[in-house]
């Protein structure tokens, strides 16, 4: 018996090990990509479906969003439909911190290779990051207080009513009583790159600012990486904490966690902040990337594209949400227009298949839910959760008269 | 005590609408009217969508996500129906445009219990007794299908058959006037209302509803046949939606994605009258109907239909978060 547990224990250990290989070989292969790019997108059939550099950084965004969603929606099984709301929340807090919107001031707070005349407030880029995740944790907390006494199919449609109310918002707020904080349906732009400053570059080498870098792009994609790397530690890392293991006892029985002294509230809105606050990231770094934050990015099929991220990869299993959140991402940036080309290409019919992703993401859904609901990358708790059907159930019959 | 706290934000809030109102009544009195006619239609409308929303709740505890894209694929079938397939248009006789409607109704309405029947059939059995989440995100993803259904046969382009109907007056005092158009909309809402009514209460099928709402299990051992209600439940929440379906495309234009907000707006009423509770379903849709048609239309401090969808999900949280049960429904022991 002991010897038994001792080799599970080891071939445990040899996957772990495998596993923990395979993660650095693709993250150095990722970190490469900008080398090897022009070279992958010159093969003969490969090449079609090579996103650019550019087209990276918008996937590995989107990914970053999909595993902070599942912070929200597979650990702690709270259904959250206005993820966007987050990401709004994000952009605009680096659109206010970091772009000429409030020229009534002239305020530099660690700017990096700006024109310090430069009117508005330009705040260094990397603060602007940090103090977008906090802003965006605190109102996820706003939006949690009231909501998440509620049950969860209730929960789904009120957050997908501030996903509505904060676009609504974002678009009619160029004239808030007469102050203009949001510029309206044109939004604001540019809005400021990250950078270093000059005594960094000439110390130690690195970027004054990205975006009169030559090499704009891959700065850009190696900083997301990186804020990807990030976001994975921290969530893998909070999974195994004692917090993690109360949203999975949350998500597995409520009522049962509530017993055992799991304090429903707090812990439901801890999910909350968390998952925002890496979509408070991911959202003021890539208004930072489009150099823009417009209104029209921020509507309801965002959230169920990243919704279809998770559960693409499998509810509550971190890699799950990378996986899905790359191939997704990559449909997105990439995929579908080229498959599109391909097929008029070849049969001569235009399908216009860009113009239907939102009716494949929901069969992806479906598909999912039908035939294999927890996952590609199946986290194995989560996996006998759906099978066995621990959730809130009824009681059966045969409790009830035994 | 917190119960009288939150009692207290809810009437002042009451209140202030109230005082908004009146000041409105009496500075633009024809307005007034005018806009409450729009809010009638307006409401009627929600009601037979939100109806949609409540009967499948109440038998499934499912918020069926496709039910507005299902009322939007419904309007747009309509358009074909009567102008290709009936061959109805502006210049027809009153009379062949109204049985023109009616067989449009009748085909529109079977066509969709089967096609709402077929989504149940298709996505949410294999789910009944998987965790309420599973069939939540289905139902989403369903919504999205049928969206694209819409898209790929209609395209991008708005359809309405406004032009069908008269905007001659039913009746008129003073400035205000009451047009056929909309009165068409009541005239088939109410009989369509009483026949839901009729069924629900009066017939077996209806009674074997209320029963698998109750206990799907003890229901199932009582004989009733629980695959089949739930079917038929589907068909009914389909036909009224094809019902609400006509009457939008009589009114205004509506394209593939029309349903998501119309299907929200419906959601909102179910849930303001008390989810589940099929009076309380048409009772929160009027209140919204007035309520969106006062805010777009009205003059005085009114904050106009750009903020329309704010407003009514200000009013959905609201709800949820004051009175989670509705105006009619009971507080059940889970809460909401």
């Amino acid at each position: 018996m002991a010897e038994r547990a001792g080799a599970a224990a080891d071939l445990a250990r040899r996957v772990l090990r495998h596993g923990g290989t395979l993660a650095i070989v693709l993250v150095v292969l990722a970190v490469l990509y900008p080398t090897y790019v022009g070279w992958l997108s010159s093969l003969p059939l490969v090449g079609d479906f090579t996103p650019s550099v550019a087209g990276l950084v918008v996937i590995i965004v989107f990914t970053m969003m999909a595993v902070g969603l599942n912070v929200v929606v597979g650990y702690a099984g709270l259904l959250d439909l206005g993820y966007v709301a987050f990401y709004a929340a994000g952009a605009y807090t680096s659109a206010w911190l970091a772009s000429q919107h409030f020229s009534q001031t002239s305020r530099h707070i660690g700017s990096a290779g700006l024109n310090p005349e430069l009117p508005g407030i330009h705040m260094s880029l990397w603060a602007v990051l940090l103090i977008a995740g906090l802003f965006t944790a605190l109102t996820g907390i706003l939006i949690g207080l009231p909501t998440l006494r509620l049950r969860g199919d209730y929960l789904a449609i009120v957050t997908l009513g501030f996903g509505e109310i904060i676009p609504q918002f974002v678009r009619n707020g160029d004239n808030l009583f007469g102050f203009n904080l949001t510029n309206g349906t044109f939004g604001i732009s540019p809005i400021d790159a990250p950078g270093f400053g000059e005594s960094l570059n000439t110390t130690l080498g690195l970027p004054v600012n990205y975006q009169q870098s030559f090499q704009r792009e891959s700065l850009f994609f190696w900083t997301a990486l990186a804020l990807l790397l990030f976001t994975v530690f921290c969530c893998v890392r909070l999974r195994d904490s004692r917090l993690g293991r109360a949203w999975v006892a949350i998500r597995e029985d409520e009522t049962a966690a509530a017993a055992m002294g799991v304090p429903l509230m707090r812990t439901k809105t801890w999910s909350y902040a968390i998952g925002a606050f890496f979509g408070g990231i991911a959202g003021a770094y890539y208004a930072s990337f489009k150099s823009g934050a417009f209104p029209a990015d921020f509507y309801f099929n965002i959230s169920i594209f990243l919704l279809c991220m998770v559960i693409l990869g499998g509810m509550g299993s971190v890699w799950g949400a990378v996986v899905g959140g790359v191939i997704l991402g990559w449909l997105n940036v990439e995929g579908l227009a080229t498959i599109g080309s391909k097929i008029a290409q070849t049969t001569g019919v235009n399908l216009e298949v860009p113009k239907y992703q939102f009716g494949i993401y929901g069969v992806i859904i479906v598909a999912m839910m039908l035939f294999r609901p927890s996952g590609l990358i199946a986290e194995r708790r989560h996996k006998r959760e759906l099978e066995e059907g621990v959730h809130d159930d009824e009681p059966m019959y045969e409790d009830r008269h035994t | 005590m917190r119960p009288s706290v939150v009692s207290v934000i809810g009437l002042a809030l009451v209140a202030i609408v109230a005082v908004w109102l009146g000041v409105n009544l009496v500075k633009t009195p024809e307005l007034f009217f005018n806009v409450f006619f729009i809010g009638l239609t307006n409401g009627a409308v929600y009601a037979l969508v939100a109806l949609g929303y409540t009967l499948v709740y109440g038998i499934l505890q499912l918020i069926n996500f496709a039910h507005g894209d299902v009322f939007a694929l419904s309007g747009l079938v309509a358009s074909t129906v009567l102008f290709s397939v009936i061959g109805i248009g502006a210049d027809s006789s009153s009379a062949a445009v109204a049985g023109g409607i009616l067989l449009g109704l009748l085909i529109t309405m079977t066509f969709f219990a089967l096609f709402n029947a077929g989504i149940e059939f298709v996505a949410y059995r294999r789910l009944r007794n998987a965790p309420r989440l599973a069939a939540l995100i289905t139902a989403v993803g369903m919504s999205f299908i049928v969206q694209n259904v819409g898209l790929a046969i209609y395209d991008v382009d708005f359809r309405s058959a406004s032009q069908l109907l008269p905007r001659t007056p039913v009746f008129e005092i003073g400035d205000v006037a009451y047009p056929w158009n909309k009165f068409v909309v009541v005239l088939i809402t109410v009989p369509t209302l009483i026949a839901l009514t009729w069924f629900v209460r009066a017939t077996r099928q209806g009674k074997a509803m209320r029963a698998v709402a109750q206990d799907r299990e003890a229901s199932s051992m009582m004989g009733i046949n629980v695959n089949r209600t739930i079917s038929v439940t589907f068909a009914l929440a389909g036909a009224l939606a094809a019902v609400g379906g006509m009457l939008f495309l009589l009114q205004f234009n509506m394209r593939y994605d029309t349903g998501f907000e119309l299907g929200l707006i419906a959601f909102t009423s179910a849930v303001l009258g008390g989810i589940g509770n099929l009076t309380g379903a048409v009772l929160g849709a009027m209140l919204i109907g007035f309520i969106q048609a006062f805010n777009e239309g009205l003059t005085w401090y009114t904050p106009g239909s750009d903020w329309t969808r704010s407003i009514v999900f200000g009013i959905l949280i609201g709800v949820l978060v004051f009175r989670p049960e509705g105006l009619l429904g009971e507080r059940t022991p889970e809460g909401a």
